[in-house]
């Protein structure tokens, strides 16, 4: 007996002839496998990572911050029902002054957490007790500049300036990603976390004995809900701010927003791809089924059952998938690793790695596997059907009519050619718009690829761009007179200076609350001239009522406000007063959440005569290094920002985020799409080429025969661009709602330029299979294609 | 007369080609003896070739009734005819149906695997003389190698019936009259009941029973008891 059976001989030589098609199709099951290994991987990691971090550190439950309360009342927390632990801290904001850095680095500075929420040192020690020269720095910060334990680093708190030592490097569960509320980039050289041993802290931030932070675990089954309450009861009298579980912890928050998309690309993406190529193989089987048609019957006649036959296609087709999907859980590991190390410079764990687990790849194996049995089945079936003796008579002649599209004109304005390329349409419309969606997801994703893009170059060209019109930046530790900003308007290089007050507030209405910026305005942010501008959505400049507040639509939404409702406004600064303000309006700007309000009317709530702690200058940039010094040295000042350094940060940042992705993405519209009108163009040739060849006998040219092949794809291909690029606008609106929009809502602008680059990728895909089967036209066999039996 | 392997009993058959109806059997009596060598002879649409596919479980009569020795192929589901051509016949038609992407030996091969006790494929191939061609494609072998590949591939299970459906109507006097010798050598040799149907007169010569078909219906059914070698035959 043969070592490989003699249809096993048959699978491996239909393999060889089958190639091109073989490969195309394997190429977009790899797509979708990759794609669902990659996200798969990349989220697992994530997980992963974050459930071993959070167990091994005891991160907390329930967080709150308050103002002060006495150690004592740490007590009262622990013996609230359902707690378990009760960590009390001493938390503030300061600062890095670093040489070579025009702003200094925002620091949060925390004592060291000894049980909840406990560091990972990467390096060195803990602060030693009674040191208070001793800091652990965070590990993305210290990897940024390069700090090590031994460097000696200068920190600014509570106004005071100290040389500290760097003992150790670390990181922690609450700060697995380090962005302040309303950031909209994370820039690990600017942002740090310095903890302290408890008593430094505590001397610096002038708390001594007190907390200005707890957090807690709870019993597992506990009402979360329940301890929250009771926190908040306890702290009242303390300036409790209000206690929150893990979900509104801002890292963990962040992270499972992430965690959030990568799951919804995990499970949306790879099936598209699935689909596709159960089509191309459903596709491509039919034919290679119709070509064997006798080969089928002869099989039957010589006793082989119809299962046996069936399982041969089968093999066929999952020799293309696993193939595919091989290579797809290759290129999918290769791209998972490249997003977790993506994810790692924002997400700092102890041990992100990226890693494809068996279960993963057997999952996209097999998923792949039910698309190929899928695709083949329904091409298989319909000969199986057949008694062989019909199998073995050559089908009878395909039926054919006049279409609907013919009317009386048609034979005067239409030829021959254009009339069999328009029944052959006609007779296999839902083959013609099947491949059309194929074609259509195919520039969806080209849309998509590019989409990104415009929509960074939308929030930075013209939000930021019209909003934001100053060129620096600087914010005050304290609010002082807006007379004091005269002397920046003298200094050479100011152009112009106005003045902003900032306040931090909390904004209340029924169960929803939001700690945001309150933005007071001097100038009139409607102006044309004026340096910050409030706008809506299309850019446009909005102008502010005399009285009530401003709210972007996000914030809006997020405490279901209204125009005309009164929101409760607790200001966090101050005395801390609590007010009720109408809401007059409300403006769809897509950057942050904050409210605005005139700084006549601000002032009028607070209480204070009219100042400013942030005055924003339009510079000439030429200036700004020699502006800058002059800025940082004065006293009084936390920071000094410049709208071209952020915008270029941004950018940066962006390009980096988005150049992987789009490349994917344009790697995988373009494989859909040369896998589509590939096979499709194949399939045709290999049905008409009797056809074809007859007309070449009776005197057409090559070129006029390959118009009546490639004109049939043409149409499709013209059909599926607008559907895609439909499609693809879908597509963006489905991935701009995914994206978290606690920081900036994400435009859905596409630009015609994209939408002109997925036309011209999907066409030069279509382009480069024509080519290649026009070229097997050219080599079309006259005599032998006549002779055979079809 | 030696016993009887397959019968056909009042068997009719109509099906539909496009949208028309055929009636391709309009009541069809016929009998096949053990060992024996018949000739269905008939013009191009008589309706032998759709009485072969019937007898041969290819295809179902609409009405009447078939036997095989004890089976009643009339009310045998596809399974059961995928079986009785499996086991007991071996096949040859007009335009050979070799699968063009196996060699010879592979042809034949993909029976001797289905079969209990079949030839080895070089043996088959050697019967129709076709030994040193065994490694050879279908587009490498001429109409009558091709053809006598089918046969090999037929008769290497060793089956009860040869059913043969215009074997030489491709091929040249010449090379038909071969084929026909190793038809008929199989059938002297291994003593398989033979049927081979043919729009070819003279063919019946070689045969020891001759049934003519026209239109659906046997006209005449003749003994032939003197029957000639298949070299011996002209046209």
């Amino acid at each position: 007996m043969a070592l490989v059976s003699p249809l096993r001989r048959k699978l491996i030589r239909d393999l060889g002839t089958l190639k091109g098609q073989l490969v195309t199709i394997a190429l977009v099951v790899a797509c979708g496998v990759a794609a669902f290994v990659a996200t798969q991987s990349a989220l697992r990691s994530l997980r992963d990572a974050r459930a071993r971090f959070y167990a091994t550190s005891g991160f907390a439950d329930v967080f709150v911050s308050l103002r002060r309360a006495p150690e004592a009342v740490s007590r009262t927390l622990a013996d609230l029902p359902g707690v378990r632990a009760v960590e009390t801290r001493v938390v503030g904001m300061g600062s890095i002054p670093l040489e070579g850095m025009s702003e200094p680095v925002r620091a949060t500075v925390s004592s060291v957490p000894t049980q909840l929420g406990r560091i990972f040192l990467r390096e060195g020690r803990l602060p030693e007790d009674g040191r208070d020269d001793e800091v652990v720095l965070s590990d993305a910060f210290a990897e940024a500049h390069g700090f090590r334990s031994g460097t000696r680093i200068p920190l600014v708190v509570g106004g005071v300036r100290r040389e500290v030592r760097v003992v150790g490097v670390g990181l922690a569960p609450e700060f697995v990603i380090v962005l302040g509320a309303g950031e909209i980039a994370m820039d690990a050289k600017k942002r740090a976390v310095v903890w302290v041993g408890r008593d430094a802290a505590e001397a610096a931030l002038d708390v001594e004995g007190s907390f200005n932070q707890a957090v807690l675990s709870i019993v597992p089954g506990t009402d979360e809900r329940a301890v929250i309450d009771g926190v908040d009861e306890v702290l009242r009298r303390y300036g409790g701010l209000g206690a929150h579980g893990r979900d509104r912890q801002l890292s963990h928050y962040f992270l499972s927003q992430e965690l959030g998309q990568l799951e919804n690309m995990s499970s949306q993406l790879p099936p598209l791809f699935l689909m596709v190529a159960a089509f191309l193989l459903h596709v491509v089987l039919t034919r290679l089924v119709q070509l064997q048609r006798g080969q089928i019957a002869a099989l039957k006649a010589l006793g082989y059952y119809d299962r046996e036959i069936l399982v041969h296609y089968l093999e066929l087709a999952s020799v293309i998938v696993v193939l595919g999907a091989l290579l797809g859980v290759g290129f999918g590991d290769w791209f998972g690793e490249q997003m977790v190390g993506l994810y790692a410079d924002y997400f700092r764990f102890p041990d992100l790695v990226a890693r494809v687990d068996p279960q993963t790849a057997i999952a996209a194996v097999l998923v792949s596997a039910i698309a190929g049995v899928v695709g083949t089945l329904t091409s298989v079936r319909s000969v199986l059907k057949l008694a062989p003796a019909e199998a073995m008579a050559p089908p009878a002649p395909a039926r054919y009519r006049r279409g609907f599209l013919e009317g009386p004109l048609f034979g005067r304005l239409v030829g021959p050619s254009m009339r069999m390329i328009l029944r052959e349409v006609q007779r296999r419309p839902f083959r013609v718009i099947l491949s059309a969606l194929g074609i259509g997801v195919a520039v969806g994703l080209l849309v998509v690829a590019r989409f990104f893009g415009d929509a960074m170059d939308y929030l930075v060209g013209v939000q930021l761009h019209e909003s934001q019109r100053w060129d620096a930046q600087v914010t005050f530790v304290e609010p002082r007179p807006v007379a004091d900003l005269r002397s920046f308007g003298s200094m050479p290089g100011v152009f112009r200076v106005e003045a902003m007050r900032a306040v931090p507030v909390r904004l209340s209405h029924g169960q929803f609350e939001k700690t945001v910026s309150l933005m007071g305005h001097f100038g009139d942010p409607s102006g044309e001239t004026s340096l910050q501008r409030v706008i809506d959505a299309d850019a446009r400049p909005v102008a502010l009522p005399e009285d009530g507040l401003v709210l972007t639509e996000l914030l809006a939404e997020k405490l279901d406000l209204h125009i005309g409702d009164r929101v409760e406004v607790e200001l966090l600064e101050g005395d801390r007063r609590t007010l009720s303000i109408p809401v007059a309006g409300t403006t769809d700007e897509l950057f942050g959440l904050q409210a605005h309000a005139r700084a006549d009317a601000l002032h009028r709530w607070l209480g204070q005569e009219p100042s400013t702690n942030v005055a924003l200058l339009a510079i000439d940039t030429a200036e700004a290094e020699r502006l800058d010094r002059r800025f940082v040295a004065l006293p009084d000042v936390i920071g000094v920002a410049h709208m071209d350094r952020i915008i270029q940060e941004f950018e940066e940042q962006s390009a980096k985020n988005i150049g992987v992705f789009s490349l994917i993405l344009t790697i995988f519209g373009a494989t859909i799409a040369i896998g589509v009108v590939y096979n499709n163009a194949r399939v045709a040739l290999s049905m008409r080429e009797r056809e074809l060849a007859s007309l070449r006998v009776l005197g057409f040219t090559r070129g006029e025969i390959s118009t009546i092949l490639l004109g049939e794809l043409a149409i499709q291909v013209f059909v599926a661009i607008p559907i895609g690029l439909v499609l693809g606008r879908l597509f963006a609106e489905a991935l701009a709602t995914g994206v978290d929009p606690e920081n900036f809502r994400f435009p859905v602008i596409v630009s015609p330029r994209t939408y002109a680059f997925a036309t011209l990728i999907t066409l030069a895909s279509a382009f480069a299979s024509a080519l290649f089967v026009r070229r097997k036209l050219d080599q079309l066999d006259l005599i032998g294609v006549l002779k055979t039996r079809d | 007369m030696t016993e009887i392997v397959l019968s056909a009993r009042d068997v009719t058959k109509v099906y539909r080609m496009g949208e028309v109806d055929v009636h391709a059997l309009r009541g069809v009596t016929l009998e096949l003896h053990a060992g024996e060598l018949l000739v269905l002879l008939g013009a191009s649409g008589s309706g032998k070739s759709t009485l072969l596919n019937i007898l041969g479980g290819l295809d179902t009569p609409t009405s009447g009734r078939v036997t095989y020795q004890d089976h009643d192929l009339t009310e045998a589901g596809d399974e059961a005819l995928t079986r009785y051509r499996r086991e007991h016949v071996g096949f040859v038609f007009q335009f050979y149906n070799l699968i063009p992407s196996l060699t010879a030996r592979e042809n034949v091969a993909l029976v001797t695997e289905l079969a209990d006790d079949p030839m080895s494929p070089s043996e088959a191939l050697e019967l129709v003389g076709l030994k040193e061609r065994q490694d050879h494609f279908p587009a490498q072998l001429s109409g009558g190698e091709q053809q006598r590949v089918a046969i090999a591939r037929a008769v290497a299970k060793r089956p009860d019936l040869l059913l043969c459906d215009e074997p030489t109507g491709a091929l040249d006097y010449k090379t038909g009259v071969k084929v026909l010798e190793v038809i008929a050598k199989v059938n002297r040799e291994l003593g398989t009941s033979t049927a081979i149907i043919t729009h070819n007169a003279p063919v019946a010569q070689m045969a020891q029973r001759v049934v003519s078909l026209h239109d659906g219906l046997i006209q005449s059914e003749v003994t032939n008891d003197h029957p000639i070698a298949a070299g011996e035959i002209r046209w």
